[in-house]
């Protein structure tokens, strides 16, 4: 059956309406050499019943593995009544909420969600939403360079303790608007005020701190946020939320607190699906606020005096101010940050706390375990959340294969982004690991390291 | 009918131009251009010490519905934005020639290119 309603008639007539002969001439202003006919690697289409028999093979080579992987993405336990609500009809949409009067539910839900943030966060406003924690940084460097009252540079420092991911979304984003990233080295798996001392001075937009940062560990955000502010640098800080339930939230680093929070909703009600859709979280201070990208739903009264709620400082979004938008991606994720908020509202911030804490407790408890194998030492001795990482004896891919034969997807090899690392691998326990599924990674680990070497 | 002083100069984007005794220069946005805006709800003013060329973008004024720039009439640099403005961008509207100056600049060598009160009065005529 056609899902398209317009019969070639309909087709004729509208292209004669605007004096066109052919669909292919509505795109005729795309160069030639930019056009392909078809995408290399894509099959013909299928029907309905073959591919929903090819997806249900793909998702059962999944399985039910114990998974140690973080990484950006967690898997936590997401109470029923989350996806429950999420669904209703009244919510099933990720449209933007343009008609207040249709849509009050909706403008409500996305007001409490940017409350909610905001104050997990400790900044003074949120927006409704981004894509994910990789463009939310993206969006931050943007919006730091058009802040910044003090600087016209449009130099980013960016330490590789922040997601690779990040760094590339970040650089393929805005690459392209002049935007220069320059990363800073991390060896010792944290960044300190020393690794910036050659930046004093230097006309730069802004500085990104990932907390907890890609391995795990605990940055000193506080003294690299009194360095950055001396030297006339933004703040951006990149925070994983399940970690604001106990760590100080970035509108209280060092004296002034950070200029720009952001990150990714994944870790508040999301499922890990196989890497998306997630939502990213953007919120600032009020003096930054008309530098925000994307909606932000306000609170009013109506002309009864009854409480109301709408779409708020539109006037730099893309329909207003087309190529001067403050962003030209700024579509919100509607059912996740839906999903975020039921969410946050279940657990409250004493259960999130306690998600935290446990998620805390575990990893330490992982770590234990895994470096009394024989072969495996933990890398950086330092505060660390929920993420570490482990240097064994030989690469690690091999080892992750074989684990995964046992049932355990081991954690995230991270020689491919960190070689200098060596033989590094990032493992993670949130709250759903028990101190049974703890036994049973270190068991598979001990036998797994122990075969390889009567195999050898 | 909007208000166009004789002793002003404008501009084809409407702002004025008024040279001070010390031959230094007030800009503002023009009676027709904040009838035209509405109410304005926030100004971002220059900081001093900016180098303009004639025609850059120097300020953005905010109505509750557009956002538009305010482009430098001359070159020269910013002395000062009106401060005024942050927490009263409201003077656009009700002072446009007066407490609503918007920014006061150093301009290189005489300034060039300006409309007259009566060419720019014809000018809104002509956009209609």
């Amino acid at each position: 059956m056609p899902f398209i309603p317009h019969t070639p008639d309909d087709v004729a007539q509208m292209l004669g309406a605007i004096g066109a002969k052919k669909i292919d001439d509505l795109f005729d202003e795309i160069p030639k050499d930019l056009r392909i006919e078809s995408l290399a690697g894509i099959p013909e289409a299928l029907n309905e019943m073959q591919i929903g028999r090819l997806m249900s093979a793909r998702a059962a080579q999944d399985g039910t593995p114990l998974n140690f992987i973080g990484a950006g993405a967690y898997e936590h336990h997401i109470p029923s009544a989350v996806w429950a609500v999420t669904t209703r009809g009244e919510f099933y949409s990720a449209y933007t909420p343009y008609q207040a009067e249709a849509s009050q539910g909706t403008l409500q839900l996305i007001y409490e969600y940017q409350t909610m943030i905001s104050s997990l966060t400790g900044m003074e406003v949120s927006n409704a939403s981004l894509y994910d924690g990789g463009s939310a940084v993206a969006e931050a460097a943007l919006m730091a360079i058009r802040a910044h009252r003090k600087s016209r540079s449009q130099r980013v420092l960016v330490p590789t303790t922040l997601h690779p991911n990040y760094r590339k979304t970040a650089v393929a984003t805005t690459g392209g608007q002049g935007v220069r990233f320059e990363e800073i080295a991390c060896p010792k798996g944290v960044l300190s005020v020393a690794d910036l001392a050659k930046y004093q001075g230097e006309d730069i937009a802004a500085l990104v701190i990932q907390q907890p940062n890609f391995f795990g560990v605990l940055e000193d955000v506080d003294a690299l946020t009194d360095w950055a502010h001396a030297n006339n640098i933004m703040v951006i800080a990149s925070v994983n939320p399940t970690s604001l339930g106990i760590l100080k939230p970035p509108g209280e680093w060092g004296t002034k607190g950070a200029d720009i929070a952001c990150g990714d909703c994944q870790p508040l009600g999301v499922p890990l699906s196989s890497g998306g859709p997630y939502a990213g979280f953007l919120t600032t201070k009020m003096e930054y606020v008309r530098q925000m990208p994307g909606r932000i739903v306000g609170r009013t009264v109506d002309t009864n005096g009854k409480q109301g709620f709408a779409l708020t400082l539109q006037a730099r979004e893309q329909h207003i101010r087309r190529g001067k938008a403050t962003s030209n991606i700024c579509t919100n994720q509607g059912l996740l940050v839906t999903a975020a908020t039921i969410y946050l509202s279940l657990l409250g911030p004493e259960g999130l706390g306690r998600v935290a804490n446990e998620c805390h407790r575990n990893t330490q408890e992982l770590v234990a375990a895994l470096t009394r194998v024989k072969g495996v030492k933990l890398a950086f001795e330092r505060p660390r959340f929920h993420e570490a990482v482990l240097l064994l004896d030989r690469p690690v891919a091999p080892v992750l294969v074989e684990l995964a034969r046992r049932g355990v997807v081991g954690g995230h090899d991270l020689s491919v982004d960190y070689p200098e690392l060596g033989n590094a691998l990032l493992v993670c326990a949130t709250e759903t690991r028990t101190a049974a599924d703890i036994k049973a990674y270190a068991d598979a680990l001990a036998e797994t390291l122990k075969a390889a070497v009567r195999a050898a | 009918m909007s208000n166009i002083p004789a002793d002003l100069k404008y501009t084809k984007s409407h702002e004025w131009v008024r040279t001070l005794a010390n031959g230094n220069v007030e800009i503002g946005i023009t009676d027709h251009a904040q009838g035209a805006l509405g109410d304005l709800v926030f100004v971002e003013v220059p900081e001093a010490g900016k180098a303009l060329k004639a025609g850059d973008a120097f300020a953005v004024v905010e109505s509750v519905k557009a956002a538009s720039d305010v482009y430098a009439p001359i070159a020269g640099s910013v002395l000062e934005g009106n401060p005024s403005l942050t927490g009263a961008p409201e003077l656009i509207n009700s002072e446009p020639y007066g407490a609503g100056w918007i920014a006061r600049m150093k301009p290189n060598g005489a300034p060039a290119g300006l409309l007259s009160a009566a060419e720019y009065q014809a000018h809104l005529a002509a956009e209609g």
